[in-house]
């Protein structure tokens, strides 16, 4: 009897756990994306039930335990569909990171309890799972805290360092791994005392030094602590559900991290210890003009877009820090309606999480099909009229192609090798790199000084009056 | 059981390896999103350490621990649904193929973009 329902048990964590990797397979395509959630929701709804009848099967659970987990639903389950419902799209990357942190505190809960359960004499299967759960939970919970906080601006984003960060990180990460092994060697509660509260600084040393142009690889990286230790979660109580959840994520996390890093050209490591990620908002303390810039009208602007066959805007991050999404996507509108034939460029790290850029634009209604990645996009500058700049800096700059700046050898935008190139931009003011943006300089470049929001809005005005 | 469970652990990294790098980029963010309400099915770990639970810190760890597996999978699936629903092919216009997924066209060309960003 109890072996056919352990048997029944394991077969439903076994359909979920196909739910979920189908539900991720679907999201390959945005027109089959959707009901790949709704998979993946199934799902989750049939483990979590599998799990409460199993144990309600053990017999163990008292009452208040299920008041406990009636209520922790409640409060936790009623604050995650409040945040979910009234996120903003630019908020999106404190959200994740905020799910991350709770996911890995959840799963740093599981073994904690489950090794004040056990106590003493546990068996290195449990203990080795259960220490690396506590350490990689904690780490992910306090590094989520503390990235969701700069990215919100309650952290300053700049990279703060103190004298001797790195030694200090060193020592924390080998108190971490040394009580780790002191704790399998012989099981301690003080000693997994020690471990947590190492991992919970390490988490916040760790993301401290770390800017805001980094992000899009630091959530990443959270992203795949949270799997791994849920996955690590899934070794200490036996539950295979986990196990394959985990990894998953983890899998997601560790490609998104390598992709992120590879956009930036720079390695994990290099990220990790805090580098060139520097502050937010580029500082604008240069004025208008240097040398051998060309300004531009509005009207001037609208005349170019107007009359051309081909435009191709390329967003970055200021303009989603200007909340001019929609204004670009009512430029982008009016000439397609003039049959410019319109598109966006997007790289990779342009936004604060990887695709962050196509989501804002999807708010704006902006068709998807129109968004175009880096690799496809490129052979199309050369066959462009005119190539749009917003709010995008160091990832148009051609200087990346040569080595010896600070950017060499970061895949770019080839927005130089479109006919015309217009960039709305509010100054001269340098990108997170710190360097001068050679594009601006270029013949065929013409500068269109103002905010992203206003200056769209004045050439949707302007291309309005061409057409009446 | 140490050995098997680590079996399937490993096998489930390369199938999200295979499985994710399919993914465009255009949909980076809902995948992230996706993946991090997968992870809050350590609301089932929680849930298993709730019933185990007999003394007020026992208590009290399952309740936090439940609470926030609860939000990550509430707030993980709701965020992620109202993300991909702004996704649309063309806004309020008659195109014929509009529904019908094209799993051919752009998913091949976008899983090579990415294997080579990848590799």
């Amino acid at each position: 009897m109890t072996g056919t329902f352990n048997t029944v048990i394991q077969l439903i964590y076994l359909a979920a756990a196909s739910c979920f990797v189908l539900g991720l397979h679907l999201m390959n395509n945005p027109a089959t994306a959707r009901r790949g959630n709704q998979v993946s929701v199934a799902g989750m709804v049939a483990a979590v039930l599998a799990t409460g009848v199993l144990v309600i099967h053990l017999g163990v659970i008292d009452t208040t335990g299920w008041i406990v987990i009636g209520a922790g639903i409640l409060v936790g389950g009623g604050l995650g569909l409040q945040a979910a419902r009234k996120v903003r799209m630019t908020a999106m990357p404190q959200l994740v990171s905020i799910f991350n942190a709770v996911g890995g505190g959840a799963a740093a809960l599981v073994a904690i309890r489950d090794f004040m359960s056990i106590g003493s004499g546990v068996a290195a299967s449990v203990s080795v799972p259960t220490v690396l759960d506590v350490i990689i939970g904690s780490v992910t919970f306090s590094g989520s805290i503390i990235a969701a906080g700069k990215l919100q601006g309650m952290i300053t984003s700049a990279p703060v360092t103190i004298p001797g960060a790195r030694i200090l990180n060193l020592l924390l990460a080998l108190v971490a791994v040394g009580g780790g092994v002191y704790v399998i060697v012989s099981p301690s509660m003080i000693g997994l005392g020690v471990v947590i509260a190492a991992s919970l600084v390490f988490g916040v040393s760790m993301v401290m030094p770390i800017g805001g142009a980094d992000m899009p690889v630091v959530i990443s990286l959270l992203n795949a602590f949270t799997g791994t230790a849920v996955a690590m979660a899934g070794f200490v109580i036996n539950n295979t559900a986990l196990i394959i959840a985990g990894a998953l994520v983890g899998a997601s996390g560790g490609i998104l991290t390598k992709l992120m890093a590879d956009a930036m050209n720079r390695s994990i490591a290099n990220i990790m210890l805090g580098g060139f990620g520097s502050g937010d908002a580029p500082v604008a303390v240069e004025g208008a003009g240097g040398a051998g810039v060309q300004s531009i009208a509005a009207d001037d602007a609208a005349i170019q877009l107007a009359y051309a066959a081909k435009v191709i805007i390329v967003p970055g991050y200021g303009l989603a820090a200007a909340q001019a999404q929609h204004e670009v996507a009512a430029l982008a509108d009016l000439l397609e309606s003039r049959g410019v034939d319109v598109s966006y460029a997007i790289h990779p790290v342009a936004g604060r999480m990887p695709g962050h850029m196509n989501v804002l634009l999807a708010e704006a209604n902006v068709p998807y099909p129109l968004l175009k990645e880096m690799d496809e996009v490129n052979p199309e500058f050369a066959r462009t009229d005119v190539a749009l700049v917003i709010g995008a800096n160091d990832v148009t700059n051609p200087a990346a192609r040569r080595p010896g700046t600070a950017i060499s050898g970061m895949p770019i935008l080839d927005v130089d090798a479109a006919k015309s190139i217009i960039v709305i931009k509010r100054s001269m003011g340098h990108g997170y790199a710190g360097i001068d943006n050679e594009l601006y300089t270029n013949p065929k470049t013409s500068m269109f000084f103002a905010d992203a929001k206003k200056g769209l809005a004045e050439l949707t005005a302007s291309v309005k009056t061409l057409v009446a | 059981m140490l050995l098997t469970d680590f079996i399937i652990f490993v096998l489930s990294l390369w199938v999200g390896f295979e499985v994710i790098s399919k993914v465009p980029a255009t949909l980076h963010t809902p995948l992230m999103s996706a993946a991090n309400s997968i992870h809050g099915i350590v609301l089932a770990g929680a849930v298993v350490i709730a019933a185990t639970a007999h003394n007020v810190i026992g208590y009290i760890l399952a309740f936090v621990a439940v609470a926030f597996a609860a939000m990550n999978v509430v707030g993980g699936y709701v965020v992620t649904g109202r993300m991909l629903k702004m996704f649309k092919r063309r806004v309020a216009a008659p195109v014929a193929p509009a529904v019908g997924p094209s799993p051919n066209g752009s998913s091949t060309t976008s899983s090579a973009t990415i294997g080579k960003a990848a590799s």
